[in-house]
């Protein structure tokens, strides 16, 4: 029996094949390199074999029942850099990258696209950057499964009086340097960059895990009476620079990891309600809800790393919003632990008249006021029925049109994203190889259709995507509605496949962003949510900026800036941008990049977008809080900031 | 990009400026009629085809704008929606062009015709037109030629079909309509029709300002329009009129384009076509009405001579990089775009400072003949001069300009006697030459009363002087540094620094004088006076140096005739106008004031007359406080300061010595 090896060197060898209860023997490539994996057992040998999965807990090998699946188990594993990567996205298993036919393929077996060969990817990707297969700009300390260079991470600075009352509570802490580094950055351009490059600046100086409320409790407590700068680390996923520890804070810097934090407390049928701790992660939380016939419905794309706790800290929005909510209207109770104290409401009461709502104060704190520990929140029976769709429109304006006229009727599906002409192109490029001569016929005959007989522009057609849910009578029925009211627009029903596709595009991308990094190309996301008139002037203008930035500031190919429009609302729709360059030639890419990245943002905000919609503002947007949010509003989070943590335990600076 | 342009370089002299193309000689050798009906296709903005003038009318009217503003008529007159949609549409068919490619042949053709026969050349920068073509796919584009002629806008169509770029909607006046079947033909061929005033009609302006903003918005076609507002009389730049310049800058300010190209153009004509009228006009001589008879009458021009036309398409200015660090764009984000608004005071004094700076660009480029230098010595000679003496000045004057970073079309092969001779030989009507002497044509032909031939006198004066006035504003700057180190009668650097704001202040209406710009424009001025040596600058001093004295006097004496001119205005307040006189009848109680002073011989300057230079000294005058507008029944009277215009009045002749004091007051 063979299984990859994902140091990507070699492949374990049979003789290293597990039993099921074979523990302790670490799983060794035949390079003779230590591989820690995450591999599902089909072998039909051993019966019952495919519930089970194969993994490694810091080099040792263990086999679990299915669903303990690492997320679940993260209860027992602390380390999640032996799944996942250090200087990249997602799982070490899943990635991009070029074959030696020069096609790409996505490795793992996790995804729909898992496994795949994407024959057009290449060309798009050459075609589109101006890039080249044979310009490699791999980064200098990878190697997916080996440990970073420890000897590169700052030594940690303790506060041994801290330490002692810590291992009093009995809380597991580590100060490993693999354990820091890894929550010291979230996804920005310039974390993974700076990681890619082995540079490590200010990390954290150790890490908890505290297992329960009461654990937060205590460890804020000593935080306190030790004057000790505690940073909540949830899901990691933050792309506001709002992990980053402040380079010039002297006192010993905590990050208090919830991950442990992970049980459903209770599930309430009579109120659709469930009580959850703050650490679980997205992908956990659903499944674990649909066991019992549950779910929440709120999926954001970074919803198999993200954590609850992290979602009502940033706003989280998710793609479902239509259907269940946004954070805000999915959450019913929340605790959480301050400096001051534990900050909760008394009653669970679906409105309330009391006063500025606290959870408002707590809903984008960002981790500046103290840790969510646990969240009470709303449950949906599962959906009954689910179904995909696409519409292609001539033109992103009638796509708009389109979208505008779905929110005004308040029909909008569980989620409806319009994509623009470049996107399309994008997501094209991933159509993974078609198995039989009659869907690339099947294919061919589409797309004459919608060029030749329709007479659709390739340049400038564009799609949207839509998700139905609900029971199967009245999705159809909704369908119905969507697509008569697209067909206004001059939009022609583009079958199920591309919908799907289009919505699996949002979870690979970020796998995308590090297969481009290996090839001279660098890129991001950035969000913003904007009044209905004002959708195509900001996106017109703000792709226009970014070229235009690029060119003046010495960028040798023209820059991809895309953009879709994710969410409607009845007074305006969330556009979701992705800007990526080629940056052979330059000096100092990721310095540019930001301040690209940054003329972007001044031109949404000059074309009345907000600052963000639902990434949050971190570090990376705080320079615009003031004018977003006005002096006095500024005044009045300072205030509350006074008040709940005089003393700045939560010391990430985000926000103000 | 392209916004670098707008600071001149440090060395003006050192400019580099694109080679002329002179588009008549193709003409010349070849068939106008198969010109006129060649292959016509020009590239469009971003590749889009424009849409029908109908279906631009369409989109006007169903705008969000004019339905808010009507609905809010509606509701503050009580009349029905619809009267006033009617109402709208009314407007909008007196106003919108028709432009139709049948009627641009046609004048390609004509135009071609009466070209050959009234110009040698029309020369016309290539580089620019490359520019403008690169413009016109990028962004929406907004071409601003200089305004001397009626031709102005023929000329400018007609190059611009000349190289297949897209033809410009001209933003026209509504006194050509008049002209009855010309109007109907300009509209043909792109021109739109505004009132001169309309300042209450909100209507009026919705239906105006949302068809201007549809075509810039829709990239319809480059927008053309005049900044001066209307013809200079007088050959020297009018201060900019912004209402449109409002308009096509508010698309930018709200988002709803990426970025406006402004094109700053320079139309220098060697001899404007209505020279003798402009000179009769500011006499008081009222202005023909436009018909079309008059312009068949006009037909006897063609026999003339008009010299060349340079034609300079400048770099197009980027308003977004303008506007980079001057205007938040997000104060737009909190009220819905279509419903209007006053511009905020910063939006006001940014377009204010753009449209000064883009009169300045055109200014330039213009370029300027060696008759112009003439003229501006024969002017301070009014008694003639010897020929030897004219070549040997006008030579001199040739280094100067050149070294003030004049654009003179003088090719160093000319001898500085043959460009006064060929200058000379144009311009016969004006000059006399005899006996080695060259001299105004002063004398009348046949001599009538004393008032009539002062007139006559007055004309050919004011003739020559629009001549001179071409070149102003390369000396400006300079010359009033001369003036108030002539005024402070001190070399304390301060003093001359307070004596030049002083006159920069009195002279914004009358000259180009960006406002805030005084400290820039004073450091200019010492810069350029210094490298010609006419000056030294020291920390605390500007003192004249010996071979400084010629270039100074011949500056001071350039611009005396305006001094002059503000004087009598003056003069005039204290002692001849009336307590609260109807600002009506100002102009001609001012000419027959100074007519009586030079028919007296307190007078000699002629310039004086001049109805433009009465009204700019009035604007300055009201600007200063030392006038006053009061509003009485229908009529708006003045009232004068008399102790305040009297103390400007001195110290304009220089005859009181400066004192904080007194700067303060004024």
């Amino acid at each position: 029996m063979l299984f990859p090896c994902l140091c990507g060197l070699g492949s374990l060898v049979s003789s290293q094949t597990p039993k099921p209860c074979c523990l302790g023997s670490p799983i060794v490539c035949e390079r003779q390199r230590v591989c820690s994996t995450d591999v599902w057992l089909s072998d039909p040998q051993y019966p019952g074999a495919e519930a089970m999965v194969l993994t490694a807990i810091r080099g040792e090998l263990v086999v679990i029942p299915v669903e303990w699946s690492w997320l679940t188990l993260s209860r027992v594993l602390f380390s999640r850099q032996e799944v996942m990567k250090w200087n990249g996205w997602g799982y070490s298993d899943s990635r991009f990258l070029f074959n030696k036919k020069g096609q790409a393929e996505f490795t793992g077996r996790r995804y729909r696209l898992s496994g795949m060969v994407l024959p057009s990817l290449k060309d798009w990707f050459e075609s589109t950057f101006g890039a080249s297969l044979q310009h490699k700009s791999p980064a200098t300390v990878s190697s997916m499964c080996a440990t970073l260079n420890a000897s590169a991470v700052p030594f940690p600075s303790l506060n041994e009086a801290f330490l002692q009352d810590l291992k009093s509570t009995g809380i597991p802490f580590s100060h490993e340097a693999e354990d820091r580094v890894f929550r010291a950055h979230g996804h920005c351009l310039h974390e993974i960059f700076a990681l890619r490059e082995g540079k490590f600046g200010r990390v954290p100086d150790l890490v908890v895990w505290p297992n329960c409320h009461e654990d937060v409790v205590k460890t804020v407590d000593l935080a306190c009476r030790h004057n000790v700068c505690l940073i909540p680390y949830g899901g990691g996923t933050s792309v506001s620079s709002a992990l980053e520890c402040p380079p010039d804070e002297t006192r010993c810097i905590v990050s208090l990891d919830t991950s442990q934090m992970s049980r459903i407390l209770w599930i309430d049928e009579k109120n659709l309600t469930a009580h959850v701790e703050a650490g679980i992660v997205g992908q956990d939380l659903e499944r674990l809800l649909n066991e019992s016939g549950y779910c929440t419905g709120h999926e954001p794309d970074s919803m198999e790393f993200s954590s609850l706790g992290g979602w009502v800290a940033t706003r989280a929005s998710g793609m479902k919003k239509n259907v269940y909510g946004n954070i805000e209207d999915l959450v019913v109770h929340i605790k959480m632990v301050c400096p001051r104290g534990v900050v909760e409401k008394s009653c669970q009461g679906p409105r309330v008249s009391i006063g500025p709502d606290i959870h408002h104060f707590i809903m984008g704190s960002e981790g500046t006021l103290g840790v969510v520990t646990e969240v009470t929140i709303k449950i949906r029976p599962m959906p009954e029925y689910q179904k995909y769709g696409s519409v292609v429109f001539p033109n992103f304006e009638q796509g708009v049109a389109c979208l505008r006229e779905v929110a005004k009727q308040r029909c909008a599906p569980a989620s409806i994203r319009l994509m623009d002409n470049a996107q399309f192109q994008f997501g094209h490029a991933l159509k993974p190889q078609v198995s039989s001569i009659f869907t690339s016929f099947l294919d061919g005959l589409k797309k004459f259709y919608i060029t030749k007989f329709k007479g659709f522009d390739p340049h400038h057609l564009c799609v949207a995507t839509l998700l139905f849910e609900g029971d199967r009578e009245r999705v159809l029925q909704h369908e119905k509605q969507v697509y008569d009211i697209a067909a206004k627009f001059g939009g022609l029903a583009a079958g199920e496949d591309n919908g799907q596709r289009g919505y699996m595009l949002t979870f690979v991308i970020a796998y995308l962003r590090d297969l481009g990094m290996d090839y001279y190309v660098i890129g991001e996301s950035f969000e913003t949510s904007v009044p209905w008139d004002r959708v195509l002037d900001l996106c017109r203008n703000v792709k226009e900026r970014i070229v235009r930035e690029c060119r003046e500031r010495g960028v040798q190919f023209p820059p991809l800036a895309t953009c879709r429009v994710t969410q409607t609302y009845d007074a305006g729709a969330c556009v979701y941008f992705y800007f990526a360059f080629n940056y052979r030639g330059l000096a100092d890419p990721v310095n540019i990049y930001g301040r690209v990245e940054h003329a972007a943002r001044e031109e949404i905000l000059a074309n009345g977008g907000s600052l963000s919609h639902h990434h949050g503002v971190g570090k990376l947007r705080k320079h615009w809080m003031p004018e977003s949010i006005s002096d006095v509003g500024i005044g009045m989070l300072k205030s509350v900031k006074e008040y709940v943590d005089p003393d700045n335990i939560f010391g990430s600076r985000n926000l103000l | 990009m392209a916004s670098n342009t707008l600071y001149s370089p440090r060395d003006p002299a050192l400019k580099k400026r694109d080679d002329f193309e002179d588009i008549l000689e193709e003409r010349r050798s070849s068939s106008d009629l198969r010109y006129a009906l060649r292959c016509y296709v020009p590239v469009v903005y971003k590749g889009i085809a424009p849409c029908k003038p109908g279906v631009l009318k369409t989109a006007v009217l169903q705008s969000d704008r004019l339905r808010h503003v009507v609905a809010e008529m509606s509701k503050e007159t009580g009349e029905s929606a619809d009267v006033i949609r009617e109402e709208a549409s009314g407007i909008l068919e007196e106003m919108a062009h028709r432009l139709r490619l049948g009627t641009v042949r046609f004048f390609a053709y004509s135009l071609s015709k009466a070209f050959k026969a009234l110009f040698q050349r029309v020369r016309v920068n290539e580089d620019g037109i490359q520019r403008l073509q690169q413009s016109i796919q990028e962004h929406p584009v907004v071409l601003l030629p200089s305004h001397r002629s009626y031709m102005d806008f023929l000329i400018m169509s007609y190059i611009l079909y000349t190289y297949d770029l897209s033809l410009p909607v001209i933003a026209a006046g509504m006194d050509f309509l008049g002209m009855k079947i010309v109007g109907e033909m300009l509209r043909m061929s792109g021109a739109f029709f505004i009132r001169r005033s309309f300042g209450g009609d909100k209507l009026y302006w919705a239906v105006f300002s949302e068809y201007v903003k549809t075509m810039l918005r829709n990239g319809y076609a480059p927008i053309e329009f005049f900044l001066e507002g209307t013809r200079s009389r007088t050959c020297k730049s009018l201060t900019p009129k912004l209402g449109l310049l409002n308009i096509v800058m508010e698309p930018f300010f709200k988002g709803e384009v990426f970025d406006v190209s402004l094109v700053p153009i320079s139309i220098s004509y060697e001899r404007v076509l209505e020279e003798a009228l402009y000179a009769r006009e500011l006499l008081g001589v009222p202005k023909p009405k436009e018909s079309t008879s008059g312009l068949l009458k006009a037909r006897k021009i063609l026999s003339e001579d008009y010299g060349s036309i340079h034609v300079y398409f400048g770099h197009p200015v980027s308003l977004r990089s303008l506007a980079q660090g001057r205007i938040n764009r997000s104060q737009y984000n909190l009220l819905p775009r279509h419903i209007p608004r006053r511009p905020s005071q910063e939006t006001q004094a940014f377009v204010n400072e753009t449209a000064y700076r883009l009169v300045r660009l055109q200014e330039e480029n213009m370029v300027l003949r060696p008759w112009v230098l003439v003229a501006a010595l024969l002017l301070q000679n009014p008694d003639g001069v010897d020929m030897e003496r004219l070549v040997e000045q006008t030579s001199w004057l040739r280094g100067l300009a050149v070294s003030f970073g004049a654009f003179l079309d003088w090719p160093d092969y000319v001898s500085a006697s043959k460009a006064v001779a060929s200058s000379l030989a144009l311009h016969t009507g004006l000059v006399r030459t005899e006996g080695g002497r060259a001299q105004l044509a002063m004398e009348p032909k046949e001599p009538g009363s004393p008032e009539e031939d002062l007139f006559d006198r007055a004309a050919s004066v004011l003739s020559c002087a629009s001549y001179r006035n071409q070149i102003l504003h390369v000396f400006l700057r300079p010359a009033l540094l001369g003036m108030a180190m002539q005024m402070a009668e001190a070399s304390r650097k301060d003093d001359i620094y307070s004596c030049f704001s002083f006159l920069r202040d009195v002279f914004s209406n009358e000259f180009i004088l960006c406002p805030g710009g005084t400290v820039q424009d004073f450091d200019e001025a010492c810069y350029m006076l210094t490298k010609c040596a006419a000056v030294h600058v020291q920390k605390q001093e500007v003192v004249a140096t010996e071979k400084g004295q010629r270039i100074l006097s011949f500056l001071t004496s350039l611009f005396q005739p305006f001094l002059k001119g503000y004087q009598v205005v003056c003069r005039f307040l204290c002692e001849d106008a009336p307590e609260g006189f109807p600002e009506s009848e100002y102009v001609a109680a001012v000419r027959s004031f100074a007519v009586k002073r030079i028919l007296s011989g307190e007078l000699t300057c002629y310039e004086a007359l001049s109805s433009d230079v009465q009204k700019n000294a009035l604007a300055a005058l009201l600007r200063m406080k030392v006038v006053r507008k009061l509003k009485v029944g229908d009529q708006v009277t003045l009232r004068v300061n008399k102790v305040a215009a009297n103390t400007l009045e001195n110290k304009l002749g220089g005859r009181v010595s400066t004192q904080k004091a007194l700067l303060a007051r004024l």
